[in-house]
Protein backbone atom coordinates (compact mmCIF):
# COMPACT_ATOMS: atom_id res chain seq x y z
CA UNK A 1 0.00 0.00 0.00
CA UNK A 2 2.99 2.34 0.40
CA UNK A 3 4.20 1.35 -2.94
CA UNK A 4 3.47 4.51 -5.41
CA UNK A 5 3.46 2.64 -9.15
CA UNK A 6 0.25 0.67 -9.23
CA UNK A 7 0.02 -2.79 -9.79
CA UNK A 8 0.20 -4.58 -12.83
CA UNK A 9 -3.19 -6.14 -12.68
CA UNK A 10 -6.03 -4.64 -10.89
CA UNK A 11 -9.20 -6.61 -10.64
CA UNK A 12 -12.20 -3.95 -9.51
CA UNK A 13 -15.34 -5.29 -8.52
CA UNK A 14 -15.65 -7.56 -11.37
CA UNK A 15 -18.67 -9.23 -12.15
CA UNK A 16 -19.15 -11.92 -15.17
CA UNK A 17 -22.49 -12.77 -16.05
CA UNK A 18 -23.83 -14.67 -18.87
CA UNK A 19 -27.59 -13.75 -18.87
CA UNK A 20 -29.17 -15.43 -16.16
CA UNK A 21 -25.87 -17.42 -15.01
CA UNK A 22 -23.54 -15.49 -12.96
CA UNK A 23 -19.87 -17.26 -13.26
CA UNK A 24 -17.96 -14.29 -11.30
CA UNK A 25 -19.21 -12.14 -8.61
CA UNK A 26 -17.30 -9.20 -6.77
CA UNK A 27 -13.76 -10.32 -7.61
CA UNK A 28 -11.28 -7.55 -6.73
CA UNK A 29 -7.34 -8.09 -6.36
CA UNK A 30 -4.26 -7.49 -7.28
CA UNK A 31 -1.26 -9.01 -9.09
CA UNK A 32 2.25 -7.32 -8.43
CA UNK A 33 4.92 -7.86 -11.45
CA UNK A 34 7.13 -10.76 -11.02
CA UNK A 35 4.50 -12.86 -9.22
CA UNK A 36 3.45 -16.73 -10.27
CA UNK A 37 -0.22 -16.72 -9.10
CA UNK A 38 -1.61 -19.72 -9.61
CA UNK A 39 -5.82 -20.10 -10.08
CA UNK A 40 -7.01 -23.71 -8.71
CA UNK A 41 -10.35 -24.33 -8.37
CA UNK A 42 -13.52 -27.09 -8.92
CA UNK A 43 -14.59 -27.30 -12.31
CA UNK A 44 -17.09 -24.30 -13.09
CA UNK A 45 -15.60 -22.17 -10.65
CA UNK A 46 -15.04 -19.63 -13.58
CA UNK A 47 -11.02 -20.32 -13.37
CA UNK A 48 -11.22 -19.96 -17.31
CA UNK A 49 -13.43 -16.62 -17.27
CA UNK A 50 -10.83 -15.17 -15.17
CA UNK A 51 -7.75 -16.13 -17.21
CA UNK A 52 -10.05 -14.59 -20.39
CA UNK A 53 -10.88 -11.75 -18.42
CA UNK A 54 -7.18 -11.09 -18.02
CA UNK A 55 -6.46 -12.16 -21.80
CA UNK A 56 -9.26 -9.23 -22.92
CA UNK A 57 -11.15 -12.00 -24.66
CA UNK A 58 -13.97 -11.12 -22.36
CA UNK A 59 -15.26 -7.70 -20.76
CA UNK A 60 -16.59 -7.94 -17.11
CA UNK A 61 -20.30 -7.52 -17.21
CA UNK A 62 -19.63 -4.86 -13.95
CA UNK A 63 -16.34 -3.83 -12.69
CA UNK A 64 -13.17 -3.04 -14.36
CA UNK A 65 -9.53 -4.39 -15.46
CA UNK A 66 -7.03 -2.80 -14.83
CA UNK A 67 -3.22 -3.44 -16.72
CA UNK A 68 -1.10 -0.82 -15.00
CA UNK A 69 -4.05 1.54 -13.85
CA UNK A 70 -5.33 1.66 -17.26
CA UNK A 71 -8.33 0.61 -17.92
CA UNK A 72 -7.64 -2.75 -20.28
CA UNK A 73 -9.79 -2.80 -23.83
CA UNK A 74 -11.37 -6.25 -23.93
CA UNK A 75 -9.21 -7.23 -27.09
CA UNK A 76 -5.85 -9.77 -27.05
CA UNK A 77 -2.87 -8.04 -27.95
CA UNK A 78 0.66 -8.77 -27.46
CA UNK A 79 1.29 -7.49 -23.93
CA UNK A 80 -0.40 -10.41 -22.94
CA UNK A 81 1.12 -13.82 -24.08
CA UNK A 82 -0.86 -17.09 -23.22
CA UNK A 83 -0.60 -20.79 -23.66
CA UNK A 84 -3.62 -22.94 -23.71
CA UNK A 85 -4.03 -26.89 -23.00
CA UNK A 86 -4.37 -27.58 -26.70
CA UNK A 87 -4.40 -25.98 -30.28
CA UNK A 88 -2.37 -23.31 -29.36
CA UNK A 89 0.62 -23.94 -32.15
CA UNK A 90 -0.09 -22.84 -35.78
CA UNK A 91 -0.19 -26.43 -37.37
CA UNK A 92 0.78 -25.22 -41.02
CA UNK A 93 3.98 -23.71 -39.49
CA UNK A 94 7.21 -25.53 -38.92
CA UNK A 95 8.47 -25.21 -35.30
CA UNK A 96 10.54 -22.07 -36.46
CA UNK A 97 7.84 -20.41 -38.42
CA UNK A 98 5.61 -20.50 -35.21
CA UNK A 99 8.44 -18.69 -33.16
CA UNK A 100 8.74 -16.12 -36.88
CA UNK A 101 4.96 -15.39 -36.60
CA UNK A 102 5.08 -12.78 -33.93
CA UNK A 103 8.64 -11.63 -35.08
CA UNK A 104 7.02 -10.94 -38.27
CA UNK A 105 3.24 -9.78 -36.99
CA UNK A 106 5.50 -7.02 -34.98
CA UNK A 107 7.48 -6.07 -38.17
CA UNK A 108 5.63 -6.39 -41.17
CA UNK A 109 1.79 -5.68 -40.42
CA UNK A 110 1.25 -6.08 -44.41
CA UNK A 111 2.68 -8.53 -45.39
CA UNK A 112 3.48 -10.78 -42.20
CA UNK A 113 7.13 -11.92 -43.82
CA UNK A 114 10.40 -10.39 -43.33
CA UNK A 115 13.16 -10.67 -46.27
CA UNK A 116 16.89 -10.24 -46.06
CA UNK A 117 18.94 -8.85 -42.98
CA UNK A 118 15.50 -8.10 -41.02
CA UNK A 119 14.84 -12.22 -41.37
CA UNK A 120 17.81 -13.76 -40.51
CA UNK A 121 18.20 -11.37 -37.39
CA UNK A 122 14.48 -12.28 -36.35
CA UNK A 123 15.41 -15.77 -37.55
CA UNK A 124 18.48 -15.50 -35.10
CA UNK A 125 15.77 -14.26 -32.37
CA UNK A 126 13.73 -17.64 -32.89
CA UNK A 127 16.53 -19.92 -32.95
CA UNK A 128 17.76 -18.09 -29.61
CA UNK A 129 14.29 -18.64 -28.21
CA UNK A 130 14.13 -22.10 -29.08
CA UNK A 131 17.51 -23.21 -27.71
CA UNK A 132 16.02 -21.83 -24.43
CA UNK A 133 13.11 -24.22 -24.14
CA UNK A 134 15.32 -27.18 -26.13
CA UNK A 135 13.42 -27.37 -29.31
CA UNK A 136 16.18 -26.14 -31.33
CA UNK A 137 17.20 -29.16 -33.01
CA UNK A 138 13.45 -29.51 -33.98
CA UNK A 139 13.23 -26.36 -36.04
CA UNK A 140 12.29 -27.94 -39.33
CA UNK A 141 9.50 -29.85 -38.22
CA UNK A 142 5.79 -29.62 -38.18
CA UNK A 143 3.83 -29.58 -34.68
CA UNK A 144 2.29 -32.49 -35.62
CA UNK A 145 5.81 -34.48 -35.36
CA UNK A 146 5.99 -33.25 -32.06
CA UNK A 147 5.19 -34.91 -29.14
CA UNK A 148 2.93 -33.61 -26.39
CA UNK A 149 5.37 -31.70 -24.33
CA UNK A 150 7.24 -30.66 -27.12
CA UNK A 151 4.66 -28.49 -28.66
CA UNK A 152 3.79 -26.79 -25.38
CA UNK A 153 7.69 -25.75 -25.12
CA UNK A 154 7.08 -24.96 -28.86
CA UNK A 155 3.85 -22.61 -27.52
CA UNK A 156 5.81 -21.04 -24.28
CA UNK A 157 8.98 -20.02 -27.04
CA UNK A 158 5.85 -19.03 -29.35
CA UNK A 159 4.31 -16.51 -26.29
CA UNK A 160 7.92 -15.33 -25.10
CA UNK A 161 8.97 -14.20 -28.35
CA UNK A 162 7.12 -10.95 -28.04
CA UNK A 163 7.82 -10.33 -24.70
CA UNK A 164 4.68 -10.03 -23.26
CA UNK A 165 4.12 -8.20 -19.61
CA UNK A 166 2.06 -11.23 -18.67
CA UNK A 167 2.04 -14.49 -19.24
CA UNK A 168 -1.44 -16.77 -19.23
CA UNK A 169 -1.43 -20.24 -19.07
CA UNK A 170 -4.43 -22.41 -19.13
CA UNK A 171 -3.83 -25.65 -17.80
CA UNK A 172 -0.59 -25.80 -19.80
CA UNK A 173 0.28 -29.20 -18.66
CA UNK A 174 -3.31 -30.91 -18.44
CA UNK A 175 -2.64 -33.43 -21.34
CA UNK A 176 0.90 -33.86 -19.89
CA UNK A 177 2.39 -37.45 -18.64
CA UNK A 178 3.97 -37.01 -15.09
CA UNK A 179 7.60 -37.48 -15.91
CA UNK A 180 7.04 -34.92 -19.04
CA UNK A 181 5.43 -32.47 -16.87
CA UNK A 182 7.99 -32.08 -14.05
CA UNK A 183 10.47 -31.48 -16.87
CA UNK A 184 7.64 -28.72 -18.18
CA UNK A 185 7.38 -27.27 -13.92
CA UNK A 186 11.76 -26.44 -14.20
CA UNK A 187 11.39 -24.73 -17.80
CA UNK A 188 8.83 -22.95 -16.59
CA UNK A 189 10.41 -21.57 -13.65
CA UNK A 190 13.43 -21.18 -15.36
CA UNK A 191 11.80 -19.06 -18.36
CA UNK A 192 9.78 -17.07 -15.37
CA UNK A 193 13.22 -16.30 -13.77
CA UNK A 194 14.84 -15.56 -16.86
CA UNK A 195 12.60 -13.24 -18.48
CA UNK A 196 11.47 -11.90 -14.96
CA UNK A 197 7.54 -12.52 -16.35
CA UNK A 198 4.31 -12.10 -14.67
CA UNK A 199 2.66 -15.17 -14.71
CA UNK A 200 -0.94 -16.39 -14.19
CA UNK A 201 -1.45 -20.14 -14.59
CA UNK A 202 -5.11 -21.90 -13.99
CA UNK A 203 -4.62 -25.73 -13.19
CA UNK A 204 -6.60 -28.30 -11.64
CA UNK A 205 -3.48 -29.83 -9.95
CA UNK A 206 -3.33 -28.18 -6.39
CA UNK A 207 0.50 -30.09 -6.07
CA UNK A 208 1.64 -28.42 -9.52
CA UNK A 209 -0.12 -25.06 -8.00
CA UNK A 210 1.67 -24.91 -4.75
CA UNK A 211 4.95 -25.94 -6.60
CA UNK A 212 5.22 -23.51 -8.97
CA UNK A 213 3.51 -20.52 -7.64
CA UNK A 214 4.67 -17.57 -5.47
CA UNK A 215 0.65 -17.12 -4.72
CA UNK A 216 -2.16 -19.77 -5.03
CA UNK A 217 -5.62 -18.69 -5.64
CA UNK A 218 -8.53 -20.54 -5.06
CA UNK A 219 -12.00 -19.64 -6.92
CA UNK A 220 -15.33 -20.98 -5.42
CA UNK A 221 -18.86 -19.92 -4.64
CA UNK A 222 -18.88 -18.59 -1.32
CA UNK A 223 -22.99 -19.06 -1.17
CA UNK A 224 -24.77 -21.55 -3.23
CA UNK A 225 -28.61 -21.95 -3.78
CA UNK A 226 -29.81 -25.29 -4.32
CA UNK A 227 -32.90 -24.18 -6.24
CA UNK A 228 -30.92 -21.62 -8.51
CA UNK A 229 -27.44 -23.44 -8.64
CA UNK A 230 -26.82 -20.25 -11.50
CA UNK A 231 -27.18 -17.31 -8.85
CA UNK A 232 -24.58 -16.79 -7.31
CA UNK A 233 -21.11 -16.76 -8.74
CA UNK A 234 -17.07 -17.62 -7.98
CA UNK A 235 -15.02 -15.31 -6.24
CA UNK A 236 -11.27 -15.69 -4.99
CA UNK A 237 -12.10 -17.40 -1.57
CA UNK A 238 -8.27 -18.05 -0.49
CA UNK A 239 -5.51 -16.01 -1.52
CA UNK A 240 -2.25 -17.64 -0.34
CA UNK A 241 0.83 -15.85 -0.17
CA UNK A 242 3.81 -18.56 -0.27
CA UNK A 243 6.60 -16.40 1.02
CA UNK A 244 9.60 -18.88 0.56
CA UNK A 245 9.66 -18.24 -2.64
CA UNK A 246 11.12 -14.71 -4.20
CA UNK A 247 9.66 -13.26 -6.93
CA UNK A 248 11.78 -12.68 -10.26
CA UNK A 249 13.48 -9.72 -9.20
CA UNK A 250 14.97 -11.10 -6.30
CA UNK A 251 17.18 -13.85 -8.34
CA UNK A 252 18.79 -11.75 -9.98
CA UNK B 1 -11.05 -66.69 -34.86
CA UNK B 2 -10.35 -62.90 -36.07
CA UNK B 3 -13.14 -60.84 -36.36
CA UNK B 4 -14.57 -59.79 -39.93
CA UNK B 5 -13.95 -56.48 -38.83
CA UNK B 6 -10.14 -57.10 -38.52
CA UNK B 7 -9.57 -58.79 -41.35
CA UNK B 8 -7.67 -56.60 -43.77
CA UNK B 9 -6.85 -57.77 -47.61
CA UNK B 10 -2.98 -56.88 -48.20
CA UNK B 11 -1.83 -54.95 -51.02
CA UNK B 12 -2.20 -57.59 -53.78
CA UNK B 13 -5.34 -58.64 -52.16
CA UNK B 14 -6.61 -55.20 -52.44
CA UNK B 15 -5.67 -54.80 -56.13
CA UNK B 16 -7.16 -58.33 -56.87
CA UNK B 17 -10.59 -58.03 -54.62
CA UNK B 18 -10.91 -54.75 -56.44
CA UNK B 19 -10.55 -56.32 -60.03
CA UNK B 20 -13.16 -58.96 -59.24
CA UNK B 21 -15.98 -56.64 -60.06
CA UNK B 22 -14.74 -54.30 -62.68
CA UNK B 23 -13.92 -57.75 -64.89
CA UNK B 24 -17.52 -58.93 -63.78
CA UNK B 25 -18.99 -56.06 -65.18
CA UNK B 26 -17.40 -56.26 -68.32
CA UNK B 27 -17.95 -60.22 -68.87
CA UNK B 28 -21.66 -59.56 -67.78
CA UNK B 29 -21.84 -57.27 -70.69
CA UNK B 30 -19.53 -58.79 -73.41
CA UNK B 31 -22.24 -62.16 -72.78
CA UNK B 32 -25.26 -59.95 -72.89
CA UNK B 33 -23.61 -58.52 -76.37
CA UNK B 34 -22.85 -61.73 -77.39
CA UNK B 35 -26.42 -63.16 -77.05
CA UNK B 36 -28.11 -59.93 -78.34
CA UNK B 37 -25.89 -60.24 -81.66
CA UNK B 38 -26.34 -63.89 -82.11
CA UNK B 39 -30.04 -63.08 -81.98
CA UNK B 40 -29.34 -60.16 -84.23
CA UNK B 41 -26.13 -59.54 -86.15
CA UNK B 42 -27.43 -56.01 -86.73
CA UNK B 43 -27.98 -55.09 -83.29
CA UNK B 44 -27.25 -51.44 -82.03
CA UNK B 45 -28.40 -51.56 -78.23
CA UNK B 46 -25.07 -53.58 -76.90
CA UNK B 47 -22.44 -52.99 -79.15
CA UNK B 48 -19.37 -55.35 -79.28
CA UNK B 49 -16.03 -54.33 -77.68
CA UNK B 50 -14.74 -54.65 -81.03
CA UNK B 51 -17.71 -52.39 -82.50
CA UNK B 52 -16.79 -49.71 -79.83
CA UNK B 53 -12.98 -49.75 -80.43
CA UNK B 54 -13.47 -49.38 -84.53
CA UNK B 55 -15.46 -46.52 -83.44
CA UNK B 56 -13.43 -44.94 -81.09
CA UNK B 57 -10.90 -45.24 -83.57
CA UNK B 58 -12.67 -43.44 -86.39
CA UNK B 59 -13.32 -40.32 -83.99
CA UNK B 60 -10.00 -40.68 -82.53
CA UNK B 61 -8.00 -40.56 -85.93
CA UNK B 62 -10.27 -39.45 -88.97
CA UNK B 63 -10.85 -35.71 -89.56
CA UNK B 64 -14.44 -34.93 -89.85
CA UNK B 65 -15.41 -33.67 -93.21
CA UNK B 66 -17.66 -31.23 -92.14
CA UNK B 67 -15.59 -29.72 -89.35
CA UNK B 68 -12.01 -30.33 -90.40
CA UNK B 69 -10.88 -31.36 -87.12
CA UNK B 70 -10.33 -34.86 -85.24
CA UNK B 71 -13.98 -35.27 -83.71
CA UNK B 72 -12.83 -36.92 -80.50
CA UNK B 73 -10.01 -34.02 -79.88
CA UNK B 74 -11.96 -31.20 -80.71
CA UNK B 75 -14.57 -32.47 -78.11
CA UNK B 76 -12.27 -32.99 -75.24
CA UNK B 77 -10.34 -29.63 -75.65
CA UNK B 78 -13.80 -27.68 -76.14
CA UNK B 79 -15.07 -29.63 -72.60
CA UNK B 80 -12.37 -29.36 -70.88
CA UNK B 81 -11.85 -25.95 -71.57
CA UNK B 82 -15.86 -25.03 -70.52
CA UNK B 83 -15.32 -27.35 -67.35
CA UNK B 84 -11.18 -25.53 -66.60
CA UNK B 85 -12.63 -22.02 -67.18
CA UNK B 86 -15.82 -22.58 -64.59
CA UNK B 87 -14.20 -24.60 -61.68
CA UNK B 88 -11.22 -21.93 -61.71
CA UNK B 89 -14.11 -18.83 -61.53
CA UNK B 90 -16.07 -20.75 -58.82
CA UNK B 91 -12.66 -21.72 -57.04
CA UNK B 92 -11.61 -18.22 -57.02
CA UNK B 93 -14.63 -17.02 -56.09
CA UNK B 94 -15.01 -19.67 -53.20
CA UNK B 95 -11.39 -18.72 -52.21
CA UNK B 96 -12.24 -14.89 -51.57
CA UNK B 97 -15.57 -15.52 -49.98
CA UNK B 98 -15.26 -18.18 -47.72
CA UNK B 99 -12.25 -16.54 -46.47
CA UNK B 100 -13.79 -13.17 -45.66
CA UNK B 101 -17.20 -15.79 -44.91
CA UNK B 102 -15.02 -17.61 -42.22
CA UNK B 103 -12.45 -14.80 -40.68
CA UNK B 104 -15.39 -11.55 -40.39
CA UNK B 105 -18.56 -11.91 -38.79
CA UNK B 106 -19.69 -8.97 -39.97
CA UNK B 107 -19.06 -10.49 -43.83
CA UNK B 108 -20.81 -13.56 -42.83
CA UNK B 109 -24.17 -11.73 -41.52
CA UNK B 110 -24.29 -9.63 -44.68
CA UNK B 111 -23.29 -12.44 -47.08
CA UNK B 112 -24.29 -15.44 -45.35
CA UNK B 113 -28.32 -15.60 -46.16
CA UNK B 114 -28.03 -14.84 -49.83
CA UNK B 115 -25.55 -17.12 -50.68
CA UNK B 116 -27.58 -20.05 -48.49
CA UNK B 117 -30.58 -18.94 -50.96
CA UNK B 118 -28.34 -19.13 -54.40
CA UNK B 119 -27.44 -22.71 -53.15
CA UNK B 120 -30.62 -23.54 -52.65
CA UNK B 121 -31.58 -22.70 -56.11
CA UNK B 122 -31.45 -26.11 -59.01
CA UNK B 123 -28.43 -24.89 -61.42
CA UNK B 124 -30.12 -26.54 -64.14
CA UNK B 125 -33.28 -24.08 -63.71
CA UNK B 126 -31.31 -21.41 -64.34
CA UNK B 127 -29.50 -22.33 -67.47
CA UNK B 128 -32.55 -20.43 -68.98
CA UNK B 129 -31.49 -17.51 -67.89
CA UNK B 130 -28.10 -17.55 -68.49
CA UNK B 131 -28.68 -18.49 -72.30
CA UNK B 132 -30.60 -15.73 -72.28
CA UNK B 133 -28.36 -13.13 -70.37
CA UNK B 134 -25.45 -14.59 -71.62
CA UNK B 135 -26.20 -15.81 -75.10
CA UNK B 136 -25.62 -19.43 -76.39
CA UNK B 137 -21.80 -19.29 -76.65
CA UNK B 138 -19.44 -20.52 -73.92
CA UNK B 139 -20.02 -17.91 -71.33
CA UNK B 140 -23.61 -19.29 -70.52
CA UNK B 141 -21.84 -22.53 -70.24
CA UNK B 142 -18.72 -21.64 -68.11
CA UNK B 143 -21.42 -19.39 -66.10
CA UNK B 144 -23.70 -22.20 -65.23
CA UNK B 145 -20.75 -24.68 -63.80
CA UNK B 146 -19.22 -21.83 -61.88
CA UNK B 147 -22.96 -20.84 -60.25
CA UNK B 148 -23.36 -24.36 -59.76
CA UNK B 149 -20.83 -24.92 -57.56
CA UNK B 150 -19.33 -21.68 -56.25
CA UNK B 151 -22.21 -21.72 -53.50
CA UNK B 152 -21.46 -25.02 -52.33
CA UNK B 153 -17.63 -24.50 -52.17
CA UNK B 154 -18.02 -20.97 -50.37
CA UNK B 155 -19.91 -22.30 -47.58
CA UNK B 156 -17.85 -25.51 -47.13
CA UNK B 157 -14.80 -23.17 -47.04
CA UNK B 158 -16.22 -20.89 -44.45
CA UNK B 159 -17.34 -23.17 -42.19
CA UNK B 160 -14.03 -24.75 -42.34
CA UNK B 161 -12.63 -21.40 -41.53
CA UNK B 162 -14.68 -20.86 -38.88
CA UNK B 163 -14.07 -24.42 -37.36
CA UNK B 164 -10.31 -23.41 -36.89
CA UNK B 165 -9.52 -23.85 -33.25
CA UNK B 166 -11.26 -20.10 -31.16
CA UNK B 167 -7.71 -20.63 -29.22
CA UNK B 168 -5.46 -20.36 -32.76
CA UNK B 169 -6.88 -16.88 -33.21
CA UNK B 170 -6.76 -15.75 -29.93
CA UNK B 171 -2.97 -16.94 -30.03
CA UNK B 172 -2.67 -15.03 -33.08
CA UNK B 173 -3.84 -11.84 -31.96
CA UNK B 174 -1.78 -12.10 -28.47
CA UNK B 175 1.39 -12.51 -30.75
CA UNK B 176 0.16 -9.00 -32.65
CA UNK B 177 -1.66 -9.86 -36.05
CA UNK B 178 -4.24 -7.77 -37.08
CA UNK B 179 -7.53 -8.78 -38.80
CA UNK B 180 -5.69 -8.90 -42.28
CA UNK B 181 -2.93 -11.15 -41.50
CA UNK B 182 -5.35 -13.61 -39.38
CA UNK B 183 -6.66 -14.12 -42.62
CA UNK B 184 -3.65 -14.37 -44.78
CA UNK B 185 -1.13 -16.24 -42.71
CA UNK B 186 -3.84 -18.26 -39.90
CA UNK B 187 -7.10 -19.06 -42.27
CA UNK B 188 -5.76 -19.11 -45.72
CA UNK B 189 -3.00 -21.51 -45.47
CA UNK B 190 -5.10 -23.92 -43.33
CA UNK B 191 -8.31 -23.10 -45.76
CA UNK B 192 -5.94 -24.13 -49.32
CA UNK B 193 -5.95 -28.17 -48.41
CA UNK B 194 -9.43 -27.70 -48.11
CA UNK B 195 -10.05 -26.15 -51.11
CA UNK B 196 -8.34 -28.64 -53.15
CA UNK B 197 -10.74 -31.31 -50.84
CA UNK B 198 -13.42 -29.57 -51.68
CA UNK B 199 -13.17 -28.76 -55.61
CA UNK B 200 -12.03 -33.04 -55.51
CA UNK B 201 -16.08 -33.39 -54.53
CA UNK B 202 -17.24 -30.59 -56.54
CA UNK B 203 -15.78 -32.03 -60.00
CA UNK B 204 -18.56 -34.69 -60.36
CA UNK B 205 -21.37 -31.68 -60.34
CA UNK B 206 -19.20 -29.91 -62.41
CA UNK B 207 -19.32 -32.29 -65.11
CA UNK B 208 -23.28 -32.90 -64.91
CA UNK B 209 -23.53 -29.46 -65.47
CA UNK B 210 -21.05 -29.02 -68.44
CA UNK B 211 -22.94 -32.52 -70.27
CA UNK B 212 -26.28 -31.05 -69.38
CA UNK B 213 -25.03 -27.10 -70.83
CA UNK B 214 -23.74 -29.35 -73.81
CA UNK B 215 -26.25 -31.31 -74.78
CA UNK B 216 -29.19 -28.36 -74.73
CA UNK B 217 -27.15 -25.73 -76.72
CA UNK B 218 -23.70 -26.20 -78.29
CA UNK B 219 -22.09 -27.97 -81.49
CA UNK B 220 -18.79 -29.36 -80.21
CA UNK B 221 -17.89 -31.03 -76.83
CA UNK B 222 -17.94 -34.57 -74.81
CA UNK B 223 -21.92 -33.75 -74.16
CA UNK B 224 -22.64 -32.58 -77.34
CA UNK B 225 -21.52 -35.43 -78.90
CA UNK B 226 -23.51 -38.05 -76.80
CA UNK B 227 -26.62 -36.46 -77.09
CA UNK B 228 -25.87 -36.12 -81.27
CA UNK B 229 -25.30 -39.61 -81.98
CA UNK B 230 -27.93 -40.45 -79.87
CA UNK B 231 -30.45 -39.31 -81.98
CA UNK B 232 -28.90 -42.61 -84.40
CA UNK B 233 -28.89 -44.67 -81.94
CA UNK B 234 -24.81 -44.84 -82.05
CA UNK B 235 -24.27 -46.68 -78.63
CA UNK B 236 -20.75 -47.88 -80.10
CA UNK B 237 -19.65 -44.52 -79.86
CA UNK B 238 -21.89 -43.24 -76.54
CA UNK B 239 -20.13 -46.09 -74.39
CA UNK B 240 -16.49 -45.36 -75.47
CA UNK B 241 -17.34 -41.51 -74.69
CA UNK B 242 -18.71 -42.55 -71.28
CA UNK B 243 -15.38 -44.63 -70.67
CA UNK B 244 -13.37 -41.52 -71.87
CA UNK B 245 -15.26 -39.43 -69.39
CA UNK B 246 -14.56 -41.11 -66.58
CA UNK B 247 -11.09 -42.04 -67.24
CA UNK B 248 -10.86 -37.62 -67.75
CA UNK B 249 -12.74 -37.53 -64.29
CA UNK B 250 -10.51 -40.26 -62.17
CA UNK B 251 -7.32 -38.25 -63.86
CA UNK B 252 -8.51 -35.10 -62.40
CA UNK B 253 -9.22 -36.33 -59.15
CA UNK B 254 -5.41 -37.72 -58.99
CA UNK B 255 -4.11 -35.24 -59.95
CA UNK B 256 -5.94 -32.83 -57.03
CA UNK B 257 -4.81 -35.90 -54.60
CA UNK B 258 -1.21 -35.91 -55.66
CA UNK B 259 -1.26 -31.59 -55.48
CA UNK B 260 -3.14 -31.63 -51.59
CA UNK B 261 -0.35 -34.50 -50.45
CA UNK B 262 2.64 -32.67 -52.53
CA UNK B 263 1.41 -29.07 -51.56
CA UNK B 264 0.13 -29.75 -47.66
CA UNK B 265 2.91 -32.04 -45.89
CA UNK B 266 1.63 -30.75 -42.75
CA UNK B 267 -2.10 -31.55 -43.57
CA UNK B 268 -2.10 -34.92 -43.23
CA UNK B 269 -0.16 -35.96 -39.89
CA UNK B 270 2.68 -34.30 -40.68
CA UNK B 271 4.79 -36.12 -43.76
CA UNK B 272 8.44 -36.37 -43.60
Amino acid sequence: MTEAPPPLLELRHVWVEYGEQVVLERVSLTIEAGSFVAVVGPSGAGKSTFLRLLLGQEAPTKGQVLLNGVPMRAECGPDRGVVFQRYSVFPHLTVLGNVLFGLECAAAPLTGRLFGARRRAARDEAMAMLEAVGLAHSAAQYPAQLSGGMQQRLALAQALVRHPRVLLLDEPFGALDPGIRADMHDLVMRLWRDHALTVVMVTHDIGEAFKLGTRVMAFDKRRHDPHAPHRYGATATYDVPLLRKTAAGDAA
Amino acid sequence: MTRLINRRPGRSGRLVAGAVPILLLCLTYGVASALRHADNPADKVLPTFGAMAAALWTSATQVDPVSGQITLIADTLASLMRLGSGLAIATGTALVLGLALGVLPVVRAVLSPVITVIAVIPPIAVLPILFIALGLGEAAKIALIAVGIAPYMTRDLAAHVAALPREQIIKAETLGANSWLVAIRVALPQMLPRLIETLRLSMGPAWVFLIAAEAIASDVGLGYRIFLVRRYLAMDIILPYVAWISLLAIAADALLNLISRRAFPWAKGGGR
